[in-house]
């Protein structure tokens, strides 16, 4: 069975590891926060200014002024901050936050990832994502393993234009989770019932397994 | 020393067709919405647009685009308005996009005189076309540039009559750069106070990048996207 979009966000919250400052894309990547374990503390950027973001709002006490990244309003968390759109990208490009987790169109087997454009289609622009990409120690992508038409995502070469180069460390899919090596994608686990065939199958670049892969456990 | 103007519209009477400002907020978050409306009504064109977001249809920046007043946005991320991507997909709107980051910090270091500096963002991508790069520490880098607008347009929370400012919460994020990047630049506040009543330990933006404020009124708020917890 693949996973749906809370079972990738599930699985990625295991990742996460107590004092991590995290920064949450749109989409999958934002569930992840429901799933942190109770017995860790992690704290989630919000490129837009605000570090430590709290649970939405009660109905009715929405603010105007505190949003998110995606431009959802959301609340504080004891010891929260507030900043403006340069100290925050100082905090990204510094180095400082420990894990960003963000979608994709496409990743490549050398860690290209391309998340931002379609050429003639779509043209919203990149955000914070180029900035992100270039500068996360590290980076877990999350996505569907193929595209709507069945076609593989995780692939040899970006065709969409690129988000960043060379720095996509780790692939969280509805089929399994992937590290990108030195030496291309290395298969380590599969989504429960999910086969080492339909992994390499569906995947269009190739993937190194050494044996056993075991199932992840959600 | 009073930088105090009467409303938006004396705030941008000498602005000209043809010149470029900066608008701050992220999405509808923090914009300065008296001015918009002022800049709506001036009908001005030919702008040049330096703004994260270009506003939705039918408010903030939206407006303007909807007016066909500006000529060419830099922005970062625009997807929240379909009229902008109907004109820049039909070649009527001149459109740089920038990653958000090297954005903000091109404006801060407009702001701070410093003409050129190097980012990691958008190597190897489009972003990184006909720029010059540098590996610095084994990493690969882009030559950016700072950035400067004729009028910077800033929304503050509170202010006082020598143009100290300081934002609310999320508020803040383009409002606090931009403030020191404009040759003019502008502040509209919800609370204007008479100097000394603001405490300095607090202050985000001293008074020396203003030139001018006023307290706005009539402010909407609009927000995006209104998410509550289910109960």
């Amino acid at each position: 069975m693949s996973l749906d979009k809370n079972g990738i966000a599930k699985r990625i919250a295991q990742e996460l590891k107590d004092g991590y400052y995290v920064n949450l894309g749109i989409g999958i990547p934002t569930l992840v926060a429901n799933y942190v374990p109770n017995n860790i503390e992690v704290i989630l950027q919000s490129e837009n200014g605000l570090l430590g973001i709290g649970p939405f709002p009660e109905k009715g006490k929405a603010d105007p002024d505190l949003i998110n990244a995606g431009k959802q309003t959301v609340t504080t968390i004891p010891g929260s901050a507030f900043f403006d759109s340069s100290l925050s990208f100082a905090m990204i490009r510094g180095g400082h936050i420990d894990l960003t987790v963000l979608g994709a169109f496409e990743v490549t087997d050398k860690g290209d990832i391309s998340s931002w454009k379609i050429p003639g289609k779509m043209v919203k622009g990149m955000g914070g994502a180029m900035d992100l990409v270039a500068a996360a120690k590290n980076i877990i992508v999350a996505t569907t393993h193929t595209d709507r038409h069945g076609k593989p995502k995780l692939k040899t070469k970006c065709d969409l234009p690129l988000t960043g180069i060379k720095c996509v460390k780790k692939i969280v899919s509805d089929l399994a989770v992937l590290d990108v090596t030195d030496k291309g994608f290395k298969l380590i686990e599969r989504a429960p019932g999910v086969s080492v065939e339909e992994i390499l199958e569906k995947t269009g670049a190739p993937v190194i397994v050494e044996g056993d892969i075991p199932e992840m456990k959600l | 020393m009073n930088k105090v103007v009467k409303n938006a519209k004396e705030a941008i009477k000498d602005m000209r067709d043809g010149q470029t400002f900066m608008l701050g907020g992220f999405g509808l978050c923090g914009i300065p919405e008296n001015t918009i409306h002022a800049l709506v009504d001036s009908g001005l064109t030919n702008l040049t647009c330096i703004s994260n977001n270009a506003g939705v249809d039918d408010f903030g920046l939206g407006l303007l685009l909807k007016k066909h007043q500006i000529k060419k946005m830099i922005s970062s991320y625009v997807g929240e308005n379909k009229e902008f991507e109907r004109q820049l997909l039909s070649g009527e709107l001149e459109v740089d996009l920038i990653p958000q980051g090297t954005l903000a910090e091109r404006i801060r270091a407009g702001g701070a005189g410093i003409p050129a500096f190097y980012v990691p963002a958008g190597y190897g991508t489009e972003v990184g076309e006909g720029k010059e790069s540098r590996e610095f520490n084994g990493k690969m880098h882009l030559l950016e540039y700072g950035l400067i607008a004729d009028f910077a347009i800033v929304k503050a929370w509170k202010g006082d009559t020598m143009g100290n400012l300081i934002y609310r919460e999320t508020a803040n994020n383009f409002n606090q750069p931009m403030a020191m990047a404009g040759k003019i630049t502008i502040a509209e506040v919800e609370i204007l106070v008479p100097a000394g009543e603001l405490n300095p330990n607090e202050i985000h933006t001293p008074g020396i990048f203003v030139q001018r404020i006023f307290l706005g009124v009539d402010y909407e708020k609009r927000i995006e996207f209104e998410t509550v917890r289910e109960s």
